[in-house]
């Protein structure tokens, strides 16, 4: 295998397992082929296979019509693809006024690059933090305008993927330190701060999310004085940090039980007090432990979001379904639903993979 | 800190260290801060709401539950009419919900189960279909998804006359699904009660069984008997009734089917939508407990000469459901919460009708604790049975 030149270098680092080529028919007979079972297996699921892909590829492909009006897609066969290009703007940006939408396209070209940016390790550092709240507040402010000379948009007209990730992301960040704190105090050995911490997470852990949003949408106001009204966007965003939170405080409590004793011990023999023993020793590397199943919490709060589809909040999901409501686009939803979740499934996919690979990195 | 040592806190009040700084006051400081806080902000919440509440004029209280609810719902497992209260409308949703859940429960652990041994399969390619599978539904909503099977039984399937046949005996339409069951006999409850004599049997069987091999170290046959038991009793009551065998199958009649076993294109594609989408994580968690089992396990299991059905039932299994049943209860107990999803495609669960309920009383307090209470009620069910599981399942170490 190795030339006569590379021998010695071989030889040195000590052999290696002999590389076996097996040719396309050996492979298939290795892991297709062996045993009489696994035949019939293959051969069943060959068949299955050969009864879907196919006329689905005829659908999907090769009838569609991609850039047609909604008569010429109802007398063709295939899919309809044509409903997206049609009403992407809307499916996209919801009501936000048309000649401004290249601002929340911004803003969401900025949380991409910012994720980007997020994802190499060597740029994890504090001032990281500082320039997503800095990231944070810009989109915010490109959304919202009314500064800079930005013509204001009220936020009953945010919707669409914006509405979505502003959800999902803004949520995730303020329920952080939510989450870390009620975590702490189930942790602390004050019984009225850790009865008070646990009846907050099991309780929200026990309900769905769903009777949340209706609180948010029928309660909320009810909780507040006359004349002070809070949006209805604003009370889901609340409604959702309140339920990502409790969820992030069980993970964190599980990093937290994974710190050992020694460390806090350690710790307050420096005579550090419980705020610094904290900050400085125990949350730096329960945090790091837990960042996998923080990106498994996002995944789901990401997810979740589309729940606000039921109090009628515009997001990605409930633009769809109006945009399939025009009586000339009616019928094509299975077209609509698989372009919405490709979107769905890129976003969570490349989150799930990103966080396996922590996790592989990290040994946890 | 918190278990001070008597020579260190003698040494600090003499260093002239005042009640401030002894931990167990400040503890206690603390937690009248946090008590307080915590009480000031539910007051100020309560007194909004009651003066809020006497502005609108609405009564709080349950004594809506027993006004007459007239609305219809759209399937249930009582009696119901419109002229019925509310309370029994709510129960009927609470049905639904325990209908929906328990099915949707039953045929997520048989899929499940499936799919993530299939994901372990040495055949590449359906351990490569299973991983792609568990993927992409794992990464889309099941909120979507419900829209998807929903608009599928409406907007795509036909009209009941040119009603899909996927397998003999079973119609989709859009009016739902269709299913040929056998017919009703008084046999099949005789089957029932034999079935439940046979379980207690063999019940007690294994227990004598384990008993006499403690004392006598001599095994018994416990699996093949059980097997014969549970199949031949029932059996027998089945010939002895009179081995009825007319199916009720469905026949078109008007516009829908007739007969068989008839299920709402609403509930059919919130059972679709659940059992798939939580399929993909039982999936995960059986696969990740059949591996969590080392392979040495079953080495050592042949080595001292059990055989292969024993090595499962007795070394691998035990061992595997440890790791696998916690998992599994919490995605029930999910699949539970996400039947809520119902109330968007007009399924009538119990947060449909709650939800109902509060368009048209306007008592949403109490509607919307209802809602969280019933759920509440679910999931202490379900860690009351975490905590006996884990107390039966705990290693016993030496």
């Amino acid at each position: 295998m190795a030339k006569s030149g590379k021998n010695n270098i071989i030889q040195a680092e000590g052999l290696k397992a002999p590389v076996i080529r097996i040719g396309l028919l050996q492979w298939a007979k290795t892991n297709l082929f062996n045993g009489v079972l696994n035949s019939i297996l293959t051969i069943v699921t060959l068949f299955l296979l050969y009864k879907v892909v196919p006329p689905f590829v005829r659908w999907a492909f090769i009838d569609s019509l991609w850039f047609s009006s909604a008569e010429q897609c109802r007398a063709g066969s295939g899919a309809c693809w044509s409903i997206i290009p049609a009403n992407i703007r809307f499916i996209i940006f919801g009501f936000y006024p048309h000649e401004l939408h290249w601002r929340p396209l911004v803003a969401m070209i900025m949380l991409v690059g910012l994720l980007f940016y997020s994802k190499n390790r060597d740029h994890w550092s504090p001032s990281l933090g500082y320039i997503w709240i800095a990231g944070l507040l810009t989109m915010g402010i490109l959304m919202r305008g009314g500064l800079f000379g930005l013509a204001p948009v009220e936020s009953d007209k945010w919707g669409g993927l914006p509405l979505t990730l502003m959800l999902s992301f803004f949520g995730m960040f303020a329920a952080y330190p939510l989450g870390v704190l009620l975590a702490l105090g189930r942790r602390s050995k004050m019984p009225a701060v850790k009865t008070i911490c646990i009846l907050y997470i099991e309780l929200i852990r026990g309900v769905p999310l769903i009777s949340l949003l209706f609180m948010s949408a029928v309660l909320f106001p009810l909780f507040f004085p006359e004349g002070l009204t809070v949006n209805k966007i604003i009370r889901a965003q609340a409604a959702i940090i309140l339920f990502t939170a409790a969820y992030i405080a069980e993970v964190v409590r599980g990093g937290l039980q994974a710190i050992t004793k020694g460390q806090y011990e350690a710790a307050e023999s420096l005579g550090l007090n419980y705020v610094q023993k904290m900050r400085l020793i125990v949350l730096p590397q329960a945090l790091k432990i837990v960042i996998p199943p923080t990106v498994g919490i996002l995944i789901s709060a990401f997810k979740d979001t589309s729940l606000v589809v039921i109090i009628a909040l515009y997001d990605v999901l409930k633009t769809t379904k109006s945009a399939l409501a025009n009586p000339s686009w009616m019928g094509f939803s299975p077209e609509a639903y698989l372009f919405v979740a490709l979107i769905y499934f890129v976003c969570c996919f490349s989150m799930s993979n990103y966080s396996r690979r922590l996790e592989k990195e990290l040994h946890t | 800190m918190e278990k001070g040592n008597p020579v260190i806190s003698a040494e600090h009040t003499a260093q002239g260290a005042t009640w401030i700084n002894d931990p167990k006051i400040r503890a206690i400081l603390y937690q009248i801060a946090v008590l307080g806080i915590v009480g000031l902000l539910g007051y100020y919440l309560f007194n909004n709401t009651v003066e809020n509440l006497k502005r609108q004029s609405i009564a709080t209280g349950f004594g809506f539950l027993n006004k007459e609810a007239s609305f219809e719902v759209g399937e249930s497992l009582i009696s119901y009419s419109a002229a019925d209260p509310y309370i029994r409308a709510l129960l009927v949703g609470a049905l639904n919900t325990i209908k929906v859940s328990f099915v949707g429960i039953v045929l997520t652990i048989i899929l499940g189960t499936f799919l993530g041994i299939a994901r372990l399969s040495k055949n590449w390619l359906v351990s490569k279909l299973a991983a792609v599978y568990i993927e992409v539904m794992q990464d889309i909503p099941i909120l979507l998804q419900l829209f998807f099977w929903y608009s599928f039984f409406y907007d795509i399937l036909p009209s009941p006359g040119e009603a899909l046949e996927p397998l003999s005996g079973i119609f989709m339409s859009n009016r739902g699904l269709v299913i040929a069951v056998p017919e009703w006999h008084p046999a099949y409850q005789y089957v029932a009660m034999a079935f439940v004599a046979g379980s207690i049997a063999v019940y007690f069987m294994r227990r004598w069984a384990r008993i006499r091999q403690e004392q006598t170290g001599q095994p018994f046959p416990v699996f093949t008997l059980s097997i014969g038991i549970m199949t031949v009793l029932p059996a027998a009551a089945w010939l002895l009734a009179g081995a009825p065998l007319t199916m009720s199958v469905p026949e078109l009649d008007g516009f829908n089917f007739k007969g068989g076993l008839n299920m709402s294109p609403e509930f059919a594609a919130l059972l679709l939508g659940l059992v798939l989408y939580t399929a993909a994580f039982v999936a995960e968690i059986v696969r990740a407990g059949i591996q969590a089992v080392s392979k040495g396990q079953t080495e050592a299991a042949m080595a001292i000469g059990l055989k292969p059905g024993q090595v499962l039932s007795l070394v691998i299994l035990p061992q595997a459901l440890r790791v696998i049943i916690p998992p599994l209860t919490s995605q029930m107990l999910n699949l539970t919460k996400n039947s809520s999803l119902a109330v968007a495609i007009g399924f009538p669960d119990f947060v449909s009708v709650a939800s109902t309920t509060i368009n048209q009383t306007g008592q949403a307090i109490e509607g919307i604790s209802l809602i969280m209470l019933v759920y509440l009620c679910f999931s202490l069910l379900t860690s009351l049975f975490m905590n006996w599981y884990n107390k039966k399942m705990a290693l016993v170490e030496r």
